[in-house]
Protein backbone atom coordinates (compact mmCIF):
# COMPACT_ATOMS: atom_id res chain seq x y z
CA UNK A 1 0.00 0.00 0.00
CA UNK A 2 1.54 3.25 -1.07
CA UNK A 3 2.00 6.16 1.25
CA UNK A 4 -0.75 8.72 0.94
CA UNK A 5 -1.10 12.11 2.51
CA UNK A 6 -4.30 13.39 3.98
CA UNK A 7 -5.47 16.78 5.07
CA UNK A 8 -7.49 17.61 8.12
CA UNK A 9 -11.21 18.03 7.47
CA UNK A 10 -11.90 21.77 7.34
CA UNK A 11 -14.20 23.55 9.77
CA UNK A 12 -16.72 24.17 6.97
CA UNK A 13 -17.01 20.47 6.40
CA UNK A 14 -17.24 19.64 10.11
CA UNK A 15 -19.96 22.24 10.62
CA UNK A 16 -21.87 20.89 7.61
CA UNK A 17 -21.62 17.37 9.07
CA UNK A 18 -22.87 18.55 12.45
CA UNK A 19 -25.77 20.35 10.80
CA UNK A 20 -26.60 17.15 8.97
CA UNK A 21 -26.45 15.20 12.26
CA UNK A 22 -28.80 17.74 13.83
CA UNK A 23 -31.54 17.04 11.34
CA UNK A 24 -31.08 13.52 9.96
CA UNK A 25 -32.46 11.61 12.94
CA UNK A 26 -36.06 10.92 13.77
CA UNK A 27 -36.00 13.30 16.76
CA UNK A 28 -34.42 16.06 14.69
CA UNK A 29 -36.94 15.55 11.90
CA UNK A 30 -39.95 15.80 14.24
CA UNK A 31 -38.60 18.89 15.96
CA UNK A 32 -38.31 20.63 12.62
CA UNK A 33 -41.79 19.55 11.62
CA UNK A 34 -43.09 20.81 14.96
CA UNK A 35 -41.35 24.18 14.55
CA UNK A 36 -42.67 24.48 10.99
CA UNK A 37 -46.26 23.60 11.86
CA UNK A 38 -46.36 25.80 14.97
CA UNK A 39 -44.92 28.73 13.04
CA UNK A 40 -47.49 28.30 10.27
CA UNK A 41 -50.22 28.01 12.87
CA UNK A 42 -49.08 31.10 14.79
CA UNK A 43 -48.83 33.21 11.64
CA UNK A 44 -52.13 31.81 10.38
CA UNK A 45 -53.95 32.71 13.58
CA UNK A 46 -52.60 36.28 13.61
CA UNK A 47 -53.47 36.79 9.96
CA UNK A 48 -56.92 35.28 10.36
CA UNK A 49 -58.17 36.82 13.55
CA UNK A 50 -55.84 39.72 14.43
CA UNK A 51 -56.92 43.36 14.22
CA UNK A 52 -55.17 45.83 11.93
CA UNK A 53 -52.48 46.51 14.52
CA UNK A 54 -51.73 42.80 14.97
CA UNK A 55 -51.41 42.22 11.26
CA UNK A 56 -48.49 44.52 10.63
CA UNK A 57 -45.25 42.91 9.46
CA UNK A 58 -43.57 43.79 12.73
CA UNK A 59 -46.24 42.12 14.79
CA UNK A 60 -46.47 39.05 12.56
CA UNK A 61 -42.71 38.55 12.72
CA UNK A 62 -42.80 38.87 16.47
CA UNK A 63 -45.26 35.98 16.61
CA UNK A 64 -43.60 33.95 13.84
CA UNK A 65 -40.29 33.56 15.61
CA UNK A 66 -41.77 32.38 18.91
CA UNK A 67 -41.99 28.65 18.09
CA UNK A 68 -38.43 28.69 16.76
CA UNK A 69 -36.97 30.44 19.80
CA UNK A 70 -38.80 28.02 22.05
CA UNK A 71 -38.10 24.72 20.28
CA UNK A 72 -35.02 25.17 18.10
CA UNK A 73 -32.59 25.28 21.07
CA UNK A 74 -33.71 21.72 21.80
CA UNK A 75 -32.03 20.73 18.52
CA UNK A 76 -28.92 22.49 19.84
CA UNK A 77 -29.16 20.49 23.07
CA UNK A 78 -29.69 17.16 21.28
CA UNK A 79 -26.85 17.95 18.91
CA UNK A 80 -24.48 17.55 21.87
CA UNK A 81 -26.31 15.17 24.19
CA UNK A 82 -26.90 12.61 21.43
CA UNK A 83 -23.13 12.16 21.24
CA UNK A 84 -23.35 10.72 24.74
CA UNK A 85 -26.86 9.37 25.15
CA UNK A 86 -26.97 7.89 21.65
CA UNK A 87 -23.35 6.81 21.96
CA UNK A 88 -22.08 8.69 18.93
CA UNK A 89 -19.03 10.07 20.72
CA UNK A 90 -16.82 7.04 20.05
CA UNK A 91 -17.24 7.54 16.31
CA UNK A 92 -17.19 11.33 16.30
CA UNK A 93 -14.00 11.72 18.31
CA UNK A 94 -12.26 8.79 16.65
CA UNK A 95 -12.73 10.61 13.33
CA UNK A 96 -11.87 14.06 14.76
CA UNK A 97 -9.56 13.70 17.75
CA UNK A 98 -9.35 17.47 18.29
CA UNK A 99 -12.43 17.56 20.49
CA UNK A 100 -12.59 21.34 20.70
CA UNK A 101 -13.09 21.51 16.94
CA UNK A 102 -16.22 19.42 17.26
CA UNK A 103 -17.64 21.87 19.83
CA UNK A 104 -16.92 24.78 17.50
CA UNK A 105 -18.50 22.86 14.61
CA UNK A 106 -21.60 22.17 16.68
CA UNK A 107 -21.98 25.83 17.64
CA UNK A 108 -21.56 26.85 13.99
CA UNK A 109 -24.12 24.24 12.95
CA UNK A 110 -26.60 25.47 15.57
CA UNK A 111 -26.07 29.08 14.46
CA UNK A 112 -26.39 28.10 10.81
CA UNK A 113 -29.65 26.31 11.49
CA UNK A 114 -30.83 29.34 13.47
CA UNK A 115 -30.05 31.71 10.59
CA UNK A 116 -31.85 29.51 8.04
CA UNK A 117 -34.93 29.20 10.24
CA UNK A 118 -34.85 32.91 11.01
CA UNK A 119 -34.78 33.82 7.32
CA UNK A 120 -37.68 31.44 6.71
CA UNK A 121 -39.60 33.15 9.54
CA UNK A 122 -39.01 36.56 7.97
CA UNK A 123 -40.15 35.31 4.55
CA UNK A 124 -43.22 33.70 6.08
CA UNK A 125 -43.98 36.92 7.96
CA UNK A 126 -43.74 38.94 4.74
CA UNK A 127 -46.17 36.53 3.09
CA UNK A 128 -48.43 36.62 6.13
CA UNK A 129 -48.47 40.41 6.24
CA UNK A 130 -49.18 40.57 2.50
CA UNK A 131 -52.09 38.15 2.83
CA UNK A 132 -53.38 39.92 5.94
CA UNK A 133 -53.57 43.27 4.13
CA UNK A 134 -53.73 45.32 7.32
CA UNK A 135 -55.01 48.89 6.98
CA UNK A 136 -52.49 50.10 9.55
CA UNK A 137 -50.32 52.85 7.92
CA UNK A 138 -47.19 51.28 9.49
CA UNK A 139 -47.98 47.82 8.20
CA UNK A 140 -44.74 47.35 6.27
CA UNK A 141 -42.49 49.00 8.84
CA UNK A 142 -39.75 46.76 10.08
CA UNK A 143 -37.23 48.29 12.45
CA UNK A 144 -33.62 47.21 12.33
CA UNK A 145 -33.85 46.92 16.10
CA UNK A 146 -36.55 44.25 15.85
CA UNK A 147 -34.78 42.36 13.09
CA UNK A 148 -31.45 42.45 14.88
CA UNK A 149 -32.90 41.95 18.34
CA UNK A 150 -34.97 38.90 17.45
CA UNK A 151 -32.08 37.41 15.49
CA UNK A 152 -29.74 37.82 18.46
CA UNK A 153 -32.42 36.35 20.69
CA UNK A 154 -32.77 33.23 18.55
CA UNK A 155 -29.05 32.74 17.93
CA UNK A 156 -28.03 33.12 21.57
CA UNK A 157 -30.78 30.67 22.50
CA UNK A 158 -29.32 28.17 20.01
CA UNK A 159 -25.83 28.59 21.45
CA UNK A 160 -27.27 28.29 24.93
CA UNK A 161 -28.82 24.98 23.89
CA UNK A 162 -25.44 23.66 22.75
CA UNK A 163 -23.90 24.93 26.01
CA UNK A 164 -26.50 23.20 28.20
CA UNK A 165 -26.10 20.01 26.19
CA UNK A 166 -22.32 20.14 26.58
CA UNK A 167 -22.47 20.78 30.33
CA UNK A 168 -25.15 18.21 31.19
CA UNK A 169 -24.64 15.59 28.42
CA UNK A 170 -27.92 13.82 29.04
CA UNK A 171 -30.88 14.79 26.86
CA UNK A 172 -33.83 14.89 29.27
CA UNK A 173 -32.04 16.58 32.18
CA UNK A 174 -30.49 19.12 29.80
CA UNK A 175 -33.85 19.98 28.24
CA UNK A 176 -35.55 20.24 31.63
CA UNK A 177 -32.72 22.41 32.96
CA UNK A 178 -32.89 24.61 29.87
CA UNK A 179 -36.59 25.36 30.42
CA UNK A 180 -37.01 25.09 34.18
CA UNK A 181 -33.87 26.74 35.57
CA UNK A 182 -34.70 30.18 34.09
CA UNK A 183 -38.19 30.00 35.63
CA UNK A 184 -36.85 29.05 39.06
CA UNK A 185 -34.22 31.74 38.71
CA UNK A 186 -36.84 34.35 37.87
CA UNK A 187 -38.88 33.31 40.91
CA UNK A 188 -35.87 33.70 43.18
CA UNK A 189 -35.32 37.09 41.54
CA UNK A 190 -38.71 38.19 42.81
CA UNK A 191 -37.32 38.22 46.33
CA UNK A 192 -37.06 41.94 47.04
CA UNK A 193 -33.38 42.26 48.07
CA UNK A 194 -32.29 40.22 45.05
CA UNK A 195 -34.48 41.92 42.49
CA UNK A 196 -31.97 44.54 41.31
CA UNK A 197 -29.02 42.17 41.12
CA UNK A 198 -31.09 39.67 39.14
CA UNK A 199 -31.78 42.42 36.64
CA UNK A 200 -28.20 41.72 35.55
CA UNK A 201 -28.45 37.94 35.65
CA UNK A 202 -31.98 36.93 34.69
CA UNK A 203 -31.74 36.23 30.96
CA UNK A 204 -35.49 36.46 30.48
CA UNK A 205 -35.49 39.99 31.84
CA UNK A 206 -32.32 41.20 30.11
CA UNK A 207 -33.34 39.78 26.71
CA UNK A 208 -36.88 41.10 26.85
CA UNK A 209 -36.12 44.49 25.23
CA UNK A 210 -34.21 42.72 22.42
CA UNK A 211 -37.10 40.40 21.68
CA UNK A 212 -39.47 43.35 21.60
CA UNK A 213 -37.35 45.25 19.12
CA UNK A 214 -36.46 48.12 21.46
CA UNK A 215 -33.22 50.03 21.06
CA UNK A 216 -30.98 49.10 23.96
CA UNK A 217 -29.01 51.49 26.12
CA UNK A 218 -25.41 50.77 27.02
CA UNK A 219 -26.53 49.56 30.44
CA UNK A 220 -29.08 47.25 28.90
CA UNK A 221 -26.44 45.78 26.60
CA UNK A 222 -24.22 45.26 29.63
CA UNK A 223 -27.09 43.43 31.33
CA UNK A 224 -27.49 41.22 28.27
CA UNK A 225 -23.75 40.51 28.41
CA UNK A 226 -23.61 39.60 32.10
CA UNK A 227 -26.66 37.35 31.91
CA UNK A 228 -25.23 35.58 28.84
CA UNK A 229 -22.02 34.99 30.78
CA UNK A 230 -24.05 33.09 33.34
CA UNK A 231 -26.43 31.22 31.04
CA UNK A 232 -24.33 30.65 27.92
CA UNK A 233 -20.61 31.10 28.55
CA UNK A 234 -20.48 29.34 31.92
CA UNK A 235 -22.22 26.12 30.86
CA UNK A 236 -20.22 26.12 27.63
CA UNK A 237 -17.00 26.47 29.64
CA UNK A 238 -18.03 23.62 31.94
CA UNK A 239 -18.92 21.45 28.94
CA UNK A 240 -15.67 22.11 27.07
CA UNK A 241 -13.55 21.51 30.17
CA UNK A 242 -15.31 18.19 30.81
CA UNK A 243 -14.84 17.20 27.19
CA UNK A 244 -11.16 18.11 26.86
CA UNK A 245 -10.10 16.60 30.18
CA UNK A 246 -12.32 13.58 30.30
CA UNK A 247 -12.49 10.16 28.80
CA UNK A 248 -14.62 9.61 25.75
CA UNK A 249 -16.90 6.84 26.89
CA UNK A 250 -20.22 6.07 25.44
CA UNK B 1 1.74 -0.56 12.26
CA UNK B 2 0.53 -0.14 15.84
CA UNK B 3 2.91 0.31 18.73
CA UNK B 4 2.18 0.75 22.43
CA UNK B 5 4.78 1.27 25.12
CA UNK B 6 4.01 0.81 28.80
CA UNK B 7 0.40 1.98 28.69
CA UNK B 8 -1.20 2.32 32.10
CA UNK B 9 -4.60 3.66 33.05
CA UNK B 10 -6.37 4.06 36.36
CA UNK B 11 -10.15 4.46 36.23
CA UNK B 12 -12.29 4.96 39.29
CA UNK B 13 -9.34 4.19 41.57
CA UNK B 14 -8.73 0.82 39.91
CA UNK B 15 -5.66 0.08 37.80
CA UNK B 16 -7.47 -1.09 34.66
CA UNK B 17 -4.45 -1.28 32.37
CA UNK B 18 -0.95 -1.77 33.68
CA UNK B 19 2.24 -1.43 31.65
CA UNK B 20 0.80 -2.77 28.42
CA UNK B 21 3.15 -2.87 25.44
CA UNK B 22 2.33 -4.36 22.09
CA UNK B 23 3.38 -4.16 18.49
CA UNK B 24 1.37 -5.05 15.41
CA UNK B 25 3.19 -5.30 12.09
CA UNK B 26 1.77 -4.62 8.63
CA UNK B 27 0.56 -7.79 6.96
CA UNK B 28 -0.45 -9.44 10.21
CA UNK B 29 -3.55 -10.02 12.26
CA UNK B 30 -3.05 -9.69 16.01
CA UNK B 31 -5.63 -11.20 18.34
CA UNK B 32 -5.99 -9.34 21.62
CA UNK B 33 -7.41 -11.89 24.00
CA UNK B 34 -8.63 -11.69 27.53
CA UNK B 35 -11.67 -12.22 29.70
CA UNK B 36 -14.28 -9.49 29.97
CA UNK B 37 -12.98 -6.68 32.15
CA UNK B 38 -9.32 -7.54 31.54
CA UNK B 39 -8.55 -4.10 30.08
CA UNK B 40 -8.88 -4.78 26.34
CA UNK B 41 -11.33 -1.99 25.58
CA UNK B 42 -9.49 0.59 27.67
CA UNK B 43 -6.25 -0.31 25.89
CA UNK B 44 -7.88 0.02 22.45
CA UNK B 45 -9.39 3.38 23.46
CA UNK B 46 -5.97 4.64 24.48
CA UNK B 47 -4.62 3.56 21.07
CA UNK B 48 -7.35 5.68 19.44
CA UNK B 49 -6.82 8.80 21.52
CA UNK B 50 -10.20 8.49 23.23
CA UNK B 51 -8.61 7.88 26.60
CA UNK B 52 -5.45 9.56 27.89
CA UNK B 53 -2.98 7.08 29.40
CA UNK B 54 -1.64 7.86 32.88
CA UNK B 55 1.68 6.48 31.72
CA UNK B 56 3.14 5.20 28.47
CA UNK B 57 2.43 6.13 24.89
CA UNK B 58 1.08 4.67 21.70
CA UNK B 59 1.49 5.33 18.01
CA UNK B 60 -0.41 4.23 14.95
CA UNK B 61 1.46 4.41 11.63
CA UNK B 62 4.29 6.04 13.52
CA UNK B 63 2.43 8.95 15.12
CA UNK B 64 0.10 9.33 18.08
CA UNK B 65 -3.43 8.66 16.81
CA UNK B 66 -4.67 12.15 17.65
CA UNK B 67 -2.00 13.63 15.41
CA UNK B 68 -3.19 11.80 12.30
CA UNK B 69 -4.62 14.58 10.13
CA UNK B 70 -7.63 12.58 8.98
CA UNK B 71 -7.63 9.41 11.09
CA UNK B 72 -10.61 7.80 9.34
CA UNK B 73 -8.60 7.57 6.11
CA UNK B 74 -5.76 5.70 7.76
CA UNK B 75 -7.20 3.75 10.67
CA UNK B 76 -10.53 1.93 10.68
CA UNK B 77 -11.92 1.82 14.19
CA UNK B 78 -14.82 -0.23 15.56
CA UNK B 79 -14.97 0.06 19.33
CA UNK B 80 -18.63 -0.70 19.94
CA UNK B 81 -21.07 -1.75 17.27
CA UNK B 82 -23.97 -0.72 19.49
CA UNK B 83 -22.64 2.84 19.54
CA UNK B 84 -24.74 4.22 16.70
CA UNK B 85 -27.64 6.64 16.86
CA UNK B 86 -30.72 4.36 16.84
CA UNK B 87 -32.80 7.04 15.09
CA UNK B 88 -30.47 7.30 12.10
CA UNK B 89 -30.78 5.11 9.03
CA UNK B 90 -27.93 2.67 8.46
CA UNK B 91 -26.91 4.18 5.16
CA UNK B 92 -27.06 7.71 6.60
CA UNK B 93 -24.81 6.67 9.51
CA UNK B 94 -22.13 5.73 6.98
CA UNK B 95 -22.80 8.79 4.82
CA UNK B 96 -22.25 11.14 7.77
CA UNK B 97 -18.83 9.64 8.45
CA UNK B 98 -17.98 9.56 4.73
CA UNK B 99 -18.67 13.29 4.62
CA UNK B 100 -16.48 13.87 7.70
CA UNK B 101 -13.56 12.01 6.13
CA UNK B 102 -14.12 13.47 2.70
CA UNK B 103 -14.83 10.10 1.08
CA UNK B 104 -17.10 9.92 -1.95
CA UNK B 105 -20.73 8.96 -1.16
CA UNK B 106 -20.44 6.20 -3.78
CA UNK B 107 -18.11 4.41 -1.40
CA UNK B 108 -21.00 4.04 1.08
CA UNK B 109 -22.96 1.80 -1.29
CA UNK B 110 -19.82 -0.08 -2.21
CA UNK B 111 -19.26 -0.95 1.45
CA UNK B 112 -22.89 -1.80 2.16
CA UNK B 113 -22.52 -4.40 -0.60
CA UNK B 114 -19.19 -5.56 0.72
CA UNK B 115 -20.51 -6.29 4.22
CA UNK B 116 -23.71 -7.80 2.89
CA UNK B 117 -26.19 -5.21 4.12
CA UNK B 118 -28.96 -5.05 1.56
CA UNK B 119 -30.51 -1.80 0.35
CA UNK B 120 -33.70 -2.47 2.26
CA UNK B 121 -31.71 -3.02 5.46
CA UNK B 122 -29.61 0.09 4.87
CA UNK B 123 -32.79 2.15 4.63
CA UNK B 124 -33.93 1.00 8.07
CA UNK B 125 -33.13 2.91 11.22
CA UNK B 126 -30.33 1.39 13.27
CA UNK B 127 -32.83 0.83 16.10
CA UNK B 128 -34.26 -2.07 14.08
CA UNK B 129 -30.87 -3.74 13.56
CA UNK B 130 -29.82 -6.99 15.20
CA UNK B 131 -26.41 -7.02 16.86
CA UNK B 132 -25.06 -8.94 13.88
CA UNK B 133 -26.30 -6.25 11.48
CA UNK B 134 -24.78 -3.56 13.67
CA UNK B 135 -21.46 -5.40 13.56
CA UNK B 136 -21.64 -5.48 9.77
CA UNK B 137 -22.48 -1.78 9.71
CA UNK B 138 -19.59 -1.18 12.11
CA UNK B 139 -17.18 -3.12 9.88
CA UNK B 140 -18.39 -1.14 6.86
CA UNK B 141 -17.80 2.02 8.88
CA UNK B 142 -14.28 0.94 9.77
CA UNK B 143 -13.46 0.18 6.13
CA UNK B 144 -15.08 3.35 4.77
CA UNK B 145 -11.91 5.46 4.57
CA UNK B 146 -9.89 2.66 2.90
CA UNK B 147 -7.54 2.49 5.90
CA UNK B 148 -4.25 0.66 6.30
CA UNK B 149 -4.89 -0.26 9.92
CA UNK B 150 -7.94 -1.82 11.59
CA UNK B 151 -8.63 -1.66 15.32
CA UNK B 152 -11.70 -3.72 16.20
CA UNK B 153 -13.14 -4.41 19.63
CA UNK B 154 -15.06 -7.71 19.84
CA UNK B 155 -16.12 -7.51 16.17
CA UNK B 156 -17.38 -11.09 16.11
CA UNK B 157 -19.78 -10.49 18.98
CA UNK B 158 -23.32 -11.16 17.78
CA UNK B 159 -22.29 -12.60 14.42
CA UNK B 160 -23.59 -16.02 13.46
CA UNK B 161 -21.08 -18.75 12.47
CA UNK B 162 -21.39 -17.79 8.82
CA UNK B 163 -20.75 -14.14 9.77
CA UNK B 164 -17.70 -15.07 11.83
CA UNK B 165 -16.30 -17.01 8.90
CA UNK B 166 -17.00 -14.07 6.58
CA UNK B 167 -15.19 -11.67 8.91
CA UNK B 168 -12.25 -14.02 9.28
CA UNK B 169 -11.81 -14.05 5.50
CA UNK B 170 -12.21 -10.29 5.29
CA UNK B 171 -9.54 -9.66 7.93
CA UNK B 172 -7.19 -12.25 6.42
CA UNK B 173 -7.54 -10.60 3.03
CA UNK B 174 -7.00 -7.14 4.54
CA UNK B 175 -3.78 -8.28 6.21
CA UNK B 176 -2.59 -10.19 3.13
CA UNK B 177 -2.79 -6.95 1.16
CA UNK B 178 -0.40 -5.35 3.66
CA UNK B 179 -2.82 -4.04 6.24
CA UNK B 180 -2.39 -4.20 10.00
CA UNK B 181 -5.21 -5.70 12.07
CA UNK B 182 -5.69 -5.65 15.83
CA UNK B 183 -8.85 -7.32 17.03
CA UNK B 184 -9.94 -8.13 20.53
CA UNK B 185 -12.05 -10.98 21.77
CA UNK B 186 -12.84 -12.79 24.97
CA UNK B 187 -13.26 -16.01 23.01
CA UNK B 188 -10.16 -17.85 21.88
CA UNK B 189 -12.11 -19.73 19.21
CA UNK B 190 -13.04 -16.51 17.45
CA UNK B 191 -9.50 -15.31 16.90
CA UNK B 192 -7.20 -18.32 16.90
CA UNK B 193 -7.96 -19.24 13.30
CA UNK B 194 -7.28 -15.82 11.87
CA UNK B 195 -4.65 -14.32 14.16
CA UNK B 196 -0.97 -14.56 13.27
CA UNK B 197 -0.04 -13.39 16.73
CA UNK B 198 -1.88 -13.49 20.02
CA UNK B 199 -1.55 -11.05 22.89
CA UNK B 200 -3.20 -12.29 26.06
CA UNK B 201 -4.22 -9.84 28.75
CA UNK B 202 -5.54 -10.55 32.23
CA UNK B 203 -6.19 -8.11 35.04
CA UNK B 204 -4.79 -5.27 32.97
CA UNK B 205 -1.44 -6.93 32.31
CA UNK B 206 -0.07 -8.73 29.27
CA UNK B 207 0.49 -12.31 30.39
CA UNK B 208 1.62 -13.79 27.09
CA UNK B 209 2.34 -12.67 23.54
CA UNK B 210 3.60 -14.37 20.42
CA UNK B 211 2.66 -16.62 17.55
CA UNK B 212 0.61 -19.70 18.31
CA UNK B 213 3.71 -21.87 18.02
CA UNK B 214 5.68 -19.62 20.36
CA UNK B 215 2.91 -19.64 22.92
CA UNK B 216 2.66 -23.40 22.75
CA UNK B 217 6.39 -24.13 22.63
CA UNK B 218 6.51 -24.93 26.31
CA UNK B 219 3.22 -26.79 26.29
CA UNK B 220 4.20 -29.27 23.55
CA UNK B 221 1.75 -32.10 23.71
CA UNK B 222 0.59 -34.48 20.99
CA UNK B 223 -2.78 -35.99 20.21
CA UNK B 224 -2.73 -39.51 18.91
CA UNK B 225 -5.42 -42.03 17.99
CA UNK B 226 -5.28 -45.56 16.63
CA UNK B 227 -7.60 -48.27 15.36
CA UNK B 228 -6.86 -50.20 18.54
CA UNK B 229 -6.85 -47.89 21.56
CA UNK B 230 -5.64 -50.52 24.04
CA UNK B 231 -2.69 -51.54 21.84
CA UNK B 232 -1.77 -47.88 21.42
CA UNK B 233 -1.84 -47.37 25.20
CA UNK B 234 0.42 -50.35 25.67
CA UNK B 235 2.82 -49.16 22.97
CA UNK B 236 3.05 -45.70 24.56
CA UNK B 237 3.77 -47.05 28.04
CA UNK B 238 6.30 -49.52 26.56
CA UNK B 239 8.10 -46.49 25.08
CA UNK B 240 8.01 -44.77 28.46
CA UNK B 241 5.76 -41.92 27.32
CA UNK B 242 3.33 -40.33 29.75
CA UNK B 243 -0.08 -40.62 28.05
CA UNK B 244 -3.53 -39.61 29.10
CA UNK B 245 -6.73 -40.92 27.55
CA UNK B 246 -8.71 -37.99 26.22
CA UNK B 247 -12.43 -38.32 25.70
CA UNK B 248 -14.38 -41.40 24.63
CA UNK B 249 -12.90 -41.65 21.13
CA UNK B 250 -9.86 -43.60 22.28
CA UNK B 251 -7.43 -40.73 21.67
CA UNK B 252 -4.47 -40.03 23.95
CA UNK B 253 -2.77 -36.76 24.78
CA UNK B 254 0.95 -37.45 25.13
CA UNK B 255 3.63 -35.27 26.67
CA UNK B 256 6.02 -35.67 23.77
CA UNK B 257 6.79 -34.58 20.23
CA UNK B 258 4.77 -36.24 17.43
CA UNK B 259 7.88 -37.99 16.14
CA UNK B 260 8.50 -39.83 19.45
CA UNK B 261 4.86 -40.85 19.57
CA UNK B 262 4.99 -42.10 15.98
CA UNK B 263 8.05 -44.24 16.71
CA UNK B 264 6.37 -45.73 19.77
CA UNK B 265 3.38 -46.66 17.61
CA UNK B 266 5.67 -48.17 14.96
CA UNK B 267 7.48 -50.25 17.57
CA UNK B 268 4.13 -51.46 18.91
CA UNK B 269 2.79 -52.19 15.43
CA UNK B 270 -0.26 -50.00 15.91
CA UNK B 271 -2.17 -48.43 13.00
CA UNK B 272 -2.54 -44.69 13.66
CA UNK B 273 -5.58 -42.78 12.50
CA UNK B 274 -4.51 -39.43 13.91
CA UNK B 275 -1.23 -37.88 15.00
CA UNK B 276 -0.49 -34.19 15.58
CA UNK B 277 0.26 -31.43 18.02
CA UNK B 278 -2.70 -30.83 20.30
CA UNK B 279 -2.61 -27.14 19.45
CA UNK B 280 -6.16 -26.16 20.01
CA UNK B 281 -6.66 -27.94 23.29
CA UNK B 282 -3.24 -26.76 24.44
CA UNK B 283 -3.95 -23.16 23.55
CA UNK B 284 -7.27 -23.24 25.28
CA UNK B 285 -5.69 -24.66 28.42
CA UNK B 286 -2.96 -22.04 28.24
CA UNK B 287 -5.46 -19.24 27.80
CA UNK B 288 -7.48 -20.53 30.71
CA UNK B 289 -4.43 -20.97 32.95
CA UNK B 290 -3.12 -17.49 32.15
CA UNK B 291 -6.39 -15.72 32.69
CA UNK B 292 -8.15 -17.80 35.33
CA UNK B 293 -6.65 -15.72 38.11
CA UNK B 294 -8.77 -12.80 36.94
CA UNK B 295 -11.84 -11.90 38.90
CA UNK B 296 -13.94 -11.16 35.86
Amino acid sequence: MSARTFTRPGMNRLAAVELRKAIDTRAGLWLQIAVGLLTLLAVGVVVAVGNDEDRTLQSVLNVAIQPATLLLPVIGILLVTSEWSQRMALITFALVPQRGRIVVAKILAALGLGVVVYVLCVVLSLLGAAVAGSNDPDRWDLSAALLGGTAIYLLTAMTQGVAFGAAIRSSAPAIVAFFVLPILFALVGEIRPLHDAFGWLDLTRTMDPLANGESLSATEWARVGTSLLLWMVLPLGIGITRLLRGEVRA
Amino acid sequence: MIEAQGLSKRLGGRLVVSDVSLRCEPGTVTGFLGPNGAGKTTTLRMLCGLSHPDAGSATVLGVPYAQLPNPGREVGVLLDAAAQHPGRRGREALAVSAQTMGVSPARVDELLDRVGLERSAARKRVRAYSLGMRQRLGIAHALLGDPRVLILDEPANGLDPEGIRWMRELLRDFADRGGTVLLSSHLLREVEMVADRLVIIANGRIVAAGTRAELLSNVGSTVVQATDAAALGAALSAAGLAAQASGADGAYVVDAEPEAVGRAALDGGVVLTRLGPSESAGLEDLFFDLTSGSDA
